[in-house]
């Protein structure tokens, strides 16, 4: 037989593997929300959790001379920034939340603040301190102060691999089970269904073209945790890759058991909804897992989710090995396993 | 095993569709070599008929033989060697033609070569161009090239020409006709008498889930008893509206 006309075993699944990426490199939006969902993720992140530490409170104080003294003594204290405000402006400034509080000359001074904000509170404490100090108060004793801010345990670094893994899902999930829905209503499943593709192929080949860009889509925020928060990772580059990997298999399986019937996009929005917004909960992202009630700690532990976030906490802030992460390793198995099976005896082809 | 001479053989063919009776009771057999033509309106049940025998649907009763295989028994070795063209299917917008024609290559030990697929359909100019981009004609053409992907021995078409203007279709025809040249047999639904006449050595006329008459374009035609008018010298529509009272295209 010649060369050319050899057939090799597997050359179908390679094809329907490039076909999907070329389908997606090609669709603009899709790598648009691939790579922007980690990116958007990490800059709200940083948003939410600036590297300087400590809160600054908002101090207005009157112009004029008779404030020039109280000017002088509050400029240098850390974390006090300080406004001139007229005294016919001083409340409006106050309930706006231009100041948090407002000092006014005199002996002694005489702070004006709402107690319910908590940030008035606290600039009335630190303006207070600052202020006698200033008169010449001793203090009997500084207390030693132990600030737990080492890197690796603050919630940001916890933040980030639980974000990482629902980015996982989210991607595996949407692209995967679109893709299905959109190649059924098209009727092109059902003319792949009369030739001799091998059925099993095409329901593997978008889970493992989706590995292809794995890679930038995890690096990206792990990076941008570094680089922004110093957040370390302890594991090794090859467990947090299969670590990775495992969980997009998982979600990629998960995606075509989604896809596997339904044949409109909204359908399939509300079947991936109620699959993966639960787990957005659930699953200890945002917050620990933990929170639950006992009695379902079975079925929060259970969830693929849990399973990812847990297994990649794991892998990148303790520097586990993958061995002592069998339970959830075990877990993601049998997400990925059974669905793959299923989604492959009730495929819908038409 | 069945008759070797035999590319089909459908026997009392039943299928319904809960209370709606799609195919009753038809039954025909296609030779090896020839072009045979489902001729019937929309809602005939052609399709449905063309989707049994391609293995596509599962008939409520009767029986299906094809290339003399069972699909029960043979569906694998059977899928290498049919080509299929469907109703409707579209293909991946931005996908390039040369990559949909090696997608649906790779699906098949034997077959022909990119090259030769292209200028068998005459697409060699649209070799890079996106799918989304292709005209009507073109689009089908390129879904008749996956069909001849694995150098089929027989070919499935279903209303291959519906929609298209008359020089796609005439483009078409003369792509089905390089295929029997070649030795290949083809079944074909279409409600075109034109495209029946110019093609089918054979023709099923169907109606209501059933064949109502069968024979060649001009044995029907001449079944009607010598033409009635010497410029109108009779054709399939007349065949059909003298066997069922309505037009083709009605409905």
């Amino acid at each position: 037989m010649a060369a050319g006309v050899r057939s090799d075993t597997h050359r179908p699944l390679l094809e329907l593997m490039l076909a999907r990426l070329r389908e997606f490199v090609r669709e603009p939006e899709a790598l648009f929300w691939t790579f922007l969902f980690p990116i958007v993720m990490s800059v709200a992140m940083a948003i939410a959790f600036p590297a300087s530490r400590g809160q600054t409170v908002l101090v207005g104080v009157a112009p004029g001379a008779e404030s020039a003294g109280l000017r002088e003594a509050l400029a240098q204290v850390n974390g006090v920034v300080l406004k001139e405000i007229p005294s016919d402006s001083q409340l409006r400034a106050l309930r706006d939340g231009d100041v948090h509080l407002i000092v006014e000359a005199g002996t002694p001074p005489s702070y004006r603040f709402d107690p319910m904000r908590e940030e008035s509170r606290l600039a009335r404490l630190v303006v207070d301190n600052a202020l006698k100090q200033a008169a010449g108060r001793s203090d009997p004793w500084q207390a030693r102060e132990d600030l737990v801010q080492i890197p690796g345990s603050r919630y940001v670094d916890w933040l980030i691999p639980g974000i990482i893994s629902l980015g996982i899902m989210n991607n595996s999930l949407w692209s995967i089970g679109f893709m299905t829905v959109q190649a059924r209503m098209r009727k092109l499943l059902k003319r792949l269904a009369a030739s001799p593709m091998r059925r099993r192929d095409f329901l593997l080949a978008p889970i493992l073209a989706r590995l292809v860009f794995l890679g930038p889509e995890v690096a990206a925020p792990l990076l941008f945790g570094m680089i922004a928060f110093g957040m370390p990772i302890r594991g090794g580059i090859i467990s947090i890759a299969l670590v990775t990997v495992a969980g997009a298999l998982m979600f990629g399986s998960l995606g075509m058991l989604m896809g596997s019937r339904v044949r409109t996009f909204e359908a399939a929005s509300g079947l991936m909804n109620a699959l993966s917004v639960p787990m957005w909960v659930l699953s200890g992202v945002f917050f620990s897992a933990s929170n639950f009630p006992d009695a379902i700690q079975p079925l929060v532990q259970g969830l693929p989710l849990t399973a990812l976030v847990d297994a990649m906490r794991g892998v990148v802030l303790e520097g586990d090995s993958l061995p002592s992460l069998w339970r959830e390793l075990a877990v993601i198995a049998a997400w990925t396993i059974l669905p793959f099976a299923i989604a492959l005896k009730i495929f819908r082809w038409r | 095993m069945g008759d070797v001479e035999l590319a089909v053989r459908c026997q009392n063919l039943q299928k319904r569709y809960g209370d709606v009776v799609a195919v009753d009771g038809l039954s025909f057999a296609v030779r090896r070599g020839e072009c045979y033509g489902l001729l019937g309106p929309n809602g005939a049940g052609k399709t449905t008929t063309i989707e049994i025998l391609e293995g596509l649907l599962a008939p409520d009763g009767g029986d299906v033989e094809v290339l003399g295989r069972r699909w029960a028994s043979d569906e694998r070795e059977l899928r290498q060697r049919l080509g299929v063209q469907l109703q409707e299917t579209q293909f991946t917008d931005k996908l390039t033609v040369e990559e949909t024609l090696r997608l649906f290559r790779s699906f098949y030990h034997r077959g022909k070569t990119i090259e030769q697929l292209l200028a068998l359909v005459e697409l060699e100019s649209k070799r890079h161009s996106w799918v989304v981009k292709l005209s009507g004609g073109q689009k089908q053409r390129l879904s008749i090239a996956c069909a001849l992907a694995g150098d089929p021995d027989l070919l499935f078409l279903d209303e291959p020409t519906t929609g298209l203007d008359p020089q796609s279709r005439r483009q078409l025809w003369s792509v089905l006709m390089r295929f029997r040249e070649a030795g290949g047999t083809v079944l074909i639904t279409t409600h075109y008498m034109d495209e029946a006449e110019t093609l089918c050595d054979r023709i099923a006329i169907i109606d209501h889930g059933h064949v109502i008459a069968e024979d060649t374009p001009k044995g029907l035609i001449s079944s009607l008893g010598a033409p009635k008018v010497v410029v109108h010298e009779g054709t399939l529509e007349d065949v059909f509206v003298s066997l069922t009272g309505r037009h083709l295209r009605e409905e």
